[in-house]
């Protein structure tokens, strides 16, 4: 289906001390039925902003978000959200996380019995039903994250947001969950827009790159489209020019064309100090 | 069979072999070193303690005599203890007479309301400083209680409202640093206008007591679960947007598992309060526990009386000590949050 999630020119401004200071300006963005979009760019340009808003939990400015061709201004389970710090209930075990979402979205479609098969299900699916009773506290970084995706993909949401799903997480466990929404993913084709810091975790899993500008007044810079075949394997992937020249693309467009602000603000000072560096040296 | 008869043998040996066999264990560094922190440290302090009341208190000349020191508190421990118990066999022997006399009614055919009347008689002899105990805790709890069952609530209100955390906190910090002895008289009048009773369940002085301590009682409780109940974090709120959940299971299955360990430190902060005020307050509502304990002490002026007080003052202490102690305990129960120092 085309069109499923439509990201209708939003605009974000949001009221300072120091006056109204506009966030986003303008986003646009169509995203398919069963399509993996990244969202990527700097620190502070908004994606995150953009991911609240898809997910209810903020209300844009201008333009608006439809899905199935319907406004969104609230947020709901239909777009499930895997928080970067996994937000689990650290009060409930693994299963009672998962399950309190499944009770809460399936509370009349589903019988007790149903729920219960379904909450292991999808914990089975992300490899946890070896800590059902094991409380949040008593488990590792990756293992939250995987609960907190269990939790979202019980929902049965028609877009999965992820916001930095694994940025906290050690390199190695990153590469183990990239792995296993991988596998996830060719099972469910799930609809799902993702925020990401990381070129090769945004190459590797995604259909298409969106590429955001630097804030504020952030837009859509660039959109990649990566064709590289299914199911992807990322050692082999490591040698591939096609995906070396994807990764190219994304690391030209953060760090040649939008560099971060620090950095550019940098700039000028430095110029001004190299005359009067250039007497003391003659 | 061995090992064992190993560990009888050095049970056996004389204690300065026993300590160097120890002090050359496997783990004797590391073991030594914990023994002092959690043993040996606490004890040596109190000795030192000890010296310094005995040597200090003797110096000082009071109208009943030198302040006493350790030994003589430890005596009157003793006279307390054995006047509980000779009160308590006063009271037996009572009711061994009450009986004898009943049966010998029976025996005599006497008429029935008369053996009744025997038997309604109760033991009035005074209370022993062990009643005394019973008696505060009693209280306390009661007054506690209420004001948990008052402040809790409140609380959630508060953090979930900032509307009305605004309209109440104004009051909160008016009314939490007002004293007992100012709420006392003014709790003595209203309890006495309002409980008119001609078969009173309670009495007035516990009434009294109990209540003030509830109007001191309120506000850490109040003030501590209003913080956790706004604290809340964030993100745990969006997901319960994202899971629409209603407001009824949102305070059941967020806000309030989230709030416990603060709940908590507010009814510790409670606890410790109303077991201050209570001692005050029994004093000068004359309700039958350590406060009035203290006060007749005072009054009566015996040689005695300044080592009895100490005891209580000891006695006072470690009750509060336990209190504080049992409240921990049943926090680490409750709360989720394992990791959070409980001090």
């Amino acid at each position: 289906m085309k069109n499923y999630l439509h990201i209708d020119h939003i605009g974000m401004t949001f009221p300072t001390d120091n006056g109204p200071l506009n966030v986003l300006n303008d986003v646009n963005l169509k995203i398919d039925q069963g399509e993996f979009i990244s969202l990527i760019g700097h620190s502070g340009c908004g994606k995150s902003t953009v991911l609240n808003i898809v997910a209810g939990l903020l209300q844009s400015s201008s333009g608006g978000v439809l899905l199935e061709d319907r406004e969104i201004n609230e947020p709901g389970p239909d777009r499930a959200v895997v928080f970067q710090n996994h937000s689990l209930l650290p009060w409930l075990s693994v299963y009672d996380n998962v399950r309190l979402a499944v009770d809460q979205v399936f509370k009349r479609s589903k019988s007790k019995a149903e729920r219960h098969s379904w909450t292991l299900h999808n914990l089975e699916l992300v490899h946890m039903s070896h800590a059902l009773d094991r409380k949040p506290d008593e488990i590792s970084g990756g293992m939250k994250q995987r609960v907190g995706i269990a939790r979202a993909l019980a929902m049965e949401p028609k877009v999965l947001l992820m916001d930095e799903p694994f940025g906290a997480l050690d390199s190695l466990t990153r590469t183990h969950m990239q792995d296993s929404l991988m596998d996830i993913q060719a099972e469910l084709n799930n609809t799902v827009m993702m925020i990401t810091h990381d070129v090769d975790e945004a190459v590797l899993l995604s259909d298409r790159i969106v590429m955001m500008t630097n804030g504020p007044s952030a837009t859509v810079g660039e959109i990649l489209q990566i064709d590289l075949p299914r199911p992807r394997d990322r050692l082999a992937l490591a040698e591939n020019p096609t995906y070396n020249h994807y990764r190219a693309e994304v690391v030209k467009f953060l760090h040649e064309r939008h560099q971060q602000p620090e950095k550019k603000s940098a700039k000028p000072e430095q110029q001004a100090t190299s005359p009067n560096l250039k007497l003391a040296a003659g | 069979m061995s090992s064992n008869s190993t560990h009888s043998k050095t049970y056996n040996l004389p204690l300065l072999s026993r300590w160097l066999e120890f002090l050359q264990s496997e783990h004797s560094i590391r073991g030594f070193s914990k023994w002092l922190s959690s043993i040996a440290i606490p004890i040596a302090a109190l000795f030192v303690f000890l010296i310094l009341w005995e040597s200090g208190a003797s110096q000082v000349q009071t109208s009943l005599g030198t302040l006493p020191g350790p030994a003589q508190v430890w005596e009157q421990t003793q006279s307390l203890y054995a006047e509980h118990k000779a009160e308590r066999l006063k009271e037996e022997q009572f009711y061994e007479r009450i009986q004898e006399r009943i049966d010998k009614a029976i025996a005599q055919n006497q008429p029935a309301d008369r053996i009744e009347r025997m038997q309604n008689r109760q033991y009035t002899g005074k209370e022993t400083f062990f009643d005394q105990i019973l008696t505060s805790l009693w209280t306390v709890m009661i007054g506690f209680i209420i004001a948990s069952i008052i402040a809790i609530p409140i609380g959630i209100a508060c953090g979930m409202s900032n509307i009305l955390y605004q309209a109440i906190n104004p009051l909160i910090q008016i009314f939490k640093p007002v004293s007992p002895l100012a709420w006392l008289p003014l709790v003595t009048m209203v309890v006495s206008a309002v409980y008119v009773s001609n078969d009173p369940m309670f009495a007035k002085s516990f009434l009294n007591s109990a209540i003030t301590v509830t109007l001191c009682c309120l506000w850490p409780t109040i003030i501590n679960t209003a913080v956790g109940v706004s604290g809340v974090s964030p993100d745990l709120k969006n997901v319960s947007r994202v899971l629409r959940l209603n407001w009824w299971t949102q305070t059941f299955k967020i806000v309030i598992p989230s709030s416990i360990p603060m709940i908590f430190t507010g009814l510790r902060l409670s606890l410790g309060i109303g077991w201050m005020v209570l001692i005050a307050a029994e004093m000068l509502a004359q309700n039958p526990g350590l406060g009035k304990f203290v006060w007749d002490e005072f009054q009566n002026g015996s040689s005695n009386s300044l080592a009895r007080i100490m005891v209580a003052v000891l006695v006072i202490g470690f009750i509060g000590f336990l209190l504080d102690r049992s409240m921990l305990m049943l926090q680490r129960q409750v709360s989720w949050d394992k990791k959070a120092v409980l001090r």
